[in-house]
C-alpha cells in the first residue's frame, strides 16, 4: 500500500490499477465541464439567425457570423468596428511588451544578480502592483490623459498597459537569472569582455526561453486587461475585450450567434499562443508565481 | 552602482504610475465631482462618509464572502486536479496540455461565454442539466454563487498547475525512506507530502485570494452588482461612485480603502509564504 502511494506520487513506472481508472474519470469529468462552455462557443457561433436560440447540438454550420462581426453590419449593431479593435489590440499588447522588455529585462538582470539596498523592495512593490486595484489609478489617469492629450490613443494604452506587463516581465526573468551561473559571465569578463559585452553575448542568449515565456505571458495578460481601455480609450483605441461586451447590447434584440463568434474572435490569440507555447508558458507562469 | 543604473529605466515607469497613484490618494480629501469640478480640500469626510455606508460594508462582506469561497474552491478542486493528473494514466496526458484553456481567455470574456450560458430562456446549461425556463442562474438568491461558480471556471486551472508543478519537483527519497521504515500512506501524505507541497499551494492561494478581493471584469458582464446590490463588491462599488456616478473623490476613496486591506493583506499572507517555505526545505532536506 505504502509503496505504491510512494510511486504514485512520483513520475515514472505507471500501470492501470483500479485507482488511476478512478482518476481518470474524475479528470474527464473536470475537463467537460472546462471545455463545454469554449465548446458551446464554437457551436453557437457557427449557427445562423434562426437557429441561435435554440440549445440543440444538430444544426447546418456557418461561418457567416464572423464575417458579419468584421463587417459594416457588425459596426451599425453595435457601434463599434471589431476589425479595428483586433488589430489596435495586437498593436497595444506588442508595444507594451517591447516597452516592459526593454526596461524589464535590465531591472531583471539587476534583481537576479545582485543583493542590492531597495533590490528586495522594489521587487515587493513590483508584486504590490500586480495585486493594486486598477480603479485606484484610472480616475487620475483619465485626467492626466487629457491633459497630454493622449486619451484614446495607442500611446496612452501602451504607457498604461505596460503597468500590466512590467511587473510580469521582471518576476519571470528575475528567477531566470538568478538561476544562471555567474560564473559564465565572469569568463567571458576574464577574456577581455566589458560586464555589457558579456551581458549581451553571453547571459542574454541563454535566458531567451525565458524572455519568450514572459514577452508571450505579458502580451496574453495585456489581452485580457478589460478596466483600462474601458475606461482610457473611446473608440479609437478601443480594444478587443471592450469591443467584445458591446455584443451583449442592452435588451431586446438578442445576437446570441454574433457574441459567440466575437467572443471567440476575442479569444482566439491568447488561446492559439497558449496552444503553441504551452511548455513554456507553465514554466513562466509558475516561475513568476513560486520563485517569489 | 551598476543594479540601480540597470534599474531606473523600471524605476522611471513605475514613478509615472506612482504619481496617478498619489493624485488617487489626493482625490480622497478632496470634493472633486463631475458636478463639481473645482473641488476643495475636505479632509476626512470622504473617509467618513463611506465609512459610514452599509453599502460599503455589505460590499466589504461580499468581497470577503467571494474570495474565502473562490479561493477554498479552486484550492481543493486545483489540488485534486493536480494529484488525478499525475496518477491518471490513459486520459492525463491527453488533457493536460488543455488544462490552461480557460485561463487563458480574458476574463471579461469568459463572463460573455458564461452570460450566455445561463440565459433561462435560450442558455444551454437549463437546456442540458434539464432545469427548464424558469430557473434563473442570475437571480438574487443565486448571482453570488454563479459569479463565484465563473471564478472557479477560469481560475481553478491556475491552482492546478502551480500543484502539479510542485508535486513534480518533490525528491523521491523521503517518500522512499518512509515506506522502508513501514510508514503508512497517509501518515505520507500528511507528514511529508503537505509540508512540502505547502508553499506551492499557498503561493497559489496568495494569487488568487488578492486578485479576488479586487475581482470586476467578469462579475461586471455577467450582473454589474446586481440583481440589486447583492453581487456588489469594492471594486464594483468604487466603479459605480468613480465612474457611473462620476463622484472621484468618493470612488478614490472606496478604492484606497481596498488598497489598504488588499496591501496589508499581502504583506501578512508574503510572510506567512516565507515562513512556510523554510519550513518545507527543512522537511525535504
Amino acid at each position: 500500500m505504502a509503496s505504491r502511494f510512494a510511486r504514485e506520487l512520483t513520475p515514472g513506472q505507471k500501470r492501470v490499477t483500479p485507482g488511476s481508472v478512478v482518476a481518470d474519470l474524475g479528470i474527464l469529468a473536470w475537463f467537460v465541464f472546462s471545455l463545454f462552455p469554449l465548446v458551446w462557443m464554437v457551436l453557437l457561433a457557427l449557427k445562423n439567425d434562426a437557429q441561435q436560440t435554440s440549445t440543440y447540438f444538430q444544426f447546418s454550420p456557418t461561418l457567416a457570423n464572423f464575417g458579419t462581426v468584421l463587417s459594416q453590419r457588425g459596426q451599425d449593431l453595435t457601434s463599434v468596428d471589431f476589425g479595428h479593435a483586433l488589430l489596435t489590440s495586437v498593436l497595444n499588447c506588442a508595444g507594451a511588451v517591447l516597452v516592459s522588455l526593454v526596461v524589464g529585462i535590465p531591472a531583471a538582470y539587476a534583481a537576479g544578480r545582485w543583493k542590492f539596498r531597495g533590490s528586495e523592495d522594489l521587487m515587493f512593490q513590483m508584486l504590490s502592483f500586480r495585486f493594486a486595484p486598477e480603479l485606484m489609478v484610472i480616475v487620475p489617469l483619465f485626467v492626466i490623459y487629457n491633459t497630454l492629450h493622449i486619451f484614446d490613443t495607442k500611446l496612452g494604452m501602451v504607457w498604461v498597459l505596460q503597468l500590466v506587463t512590467m511587473p510580469l516581465v521582471v518576476w519571470i526573468l528575475r528567477s531566470y537569472f538568478t538561476d544562471l551561473a555567474p560564473e559564465l559571465e565572469q569568463a567571458a569578463l576574464l577574456d577581455g569582455y566589458t560586464r555589457t559585452r558579456a551581458f549581451l553575448t553571453v547571459a542574454l542568449p541563454l535566458v531567451r526561453p525565458g524572455i519568450a515565456a514572459a514577452a508571450l505571458l505579458a502580451f496574453i495578460f495585456a489581452w485580457n486587461n478589460y478596466l483600462f481601455p474601458l475606461i482610457l480609450t473611446d473608440s479609437a483605441a478601443t480594444t478587443v475585450t471592450v469591443a467584445v461586451t458591446k455584443y451583449l447590447g442592452g435588451g431586446g434584440q438578442a445576437y446570441y450567434n454574433l457574441t459567440a463568434a466575437a467572443a471567440l474572435l476575442g479569444a482566439l490569440p491568447p488561446l492559439v499562443l497558449a496552444l503553441t507555447i504551452q511548455r513554456y508558458l507553465v514554466r513562466g507562469l509558475s516561475f513568476g508565481a513560486v520563485k517569489a | 552602482m551598476r543594479p540601480y543604473l540597470l534599474s531606473v529605466p523600471a524605476v522611471l515607469l513605475i514613478i509615472g504610475i506612482l504619481y496617478a497613484f498619489f493624485y488617487g490618494v489626493y482625490y480622497t480629501v478632496l470634493n472633486y465631482a463631475a458636478t463639481n469640478p473645482t473641488p476643495t480640500f475636505i479632509g476626512v469626510d470622504n473617509y467618513r462618509s463611506v465609512l459610514g455606508d452599509t453599502l460599503f460594508w455589505r460590499s466589504a462582506g461580499t468581497t470577503l464572502l467571494y474570495a474565502v469561497a473562490a479561493t477554498g474552491l479552486e484550492t481543493v478542486l486545483g489540488v485534486a486536479i493536480a494529484l488525478l493528473l499525475n496518477r491518471s494514466t490513459l486520459i492525463g496526458k491527453t488533457f493536460e496540455r488543455l488544462l490552461i484553456l480557460p485561463l487563458m481567455i480574458a476574463p471579461v470574456i469568459a463572463g460573455v461565454i458564461w452570460k450566455l450560458m445561463f440565459n433561462p430562456q435560450f442558455g444551454v446549461l437549463n437546456h442540458v442539466l434539464g432545469l427548464g425556463s424558469t430557473f434563473d442562474w442570475l437571480s438574487k438568491d443565486r448571482a453570488l454563487a454563479s459569479t463565484i461558480l465563473v471564478d472557479v471556471w477560469i481560475y481553478t486551472p491556475f491552482v492546478a498547475i502551480l500543484v502539479l508543478a510542485g508535486i513534480r519537483s518533490l525528491p523521491k527519497e523521503p517518500f522512499e525512506a518512509s515506506d522502508v521504515d513501514g510508514a503508512n500512506w497517509f501518515y505520507m501524505f500528511r507528514r511529508l507530502m503537505l509540508p512540502m507541497m505547502w508553499p506551492y499551494i499557498l503561493v497559489a492561494v496568495i494569487f488568487r485570494f488578492m486578485d479576488c478581493l479586487k475581482v470586476f471584469d467578469a462579475v461586471y458582464v455577467l450582473t454589474a452588482g446586481g440583481p440589486g446590490v447583492t453581487t456588489t463588491t469594492l471594486q464594483i462599488g468604487a466603479f459605480e461612485d468613480s465612474i457611473t456616478n462620476l463622484n472621484y473623490s468618493r470612488g478614490s476613496t472606496y478604492m484606497f480603502l481596498l488598497w489598504i486591506i488588499v496591501f496589508i493583506t499581502a504583506r501578512y499572507l508574503v510572510s506567512v509564504l516565507g515562513k512556510a517555505q523554510r519550513r518545507a526545505a527543512g522537511a525535504g532536506a
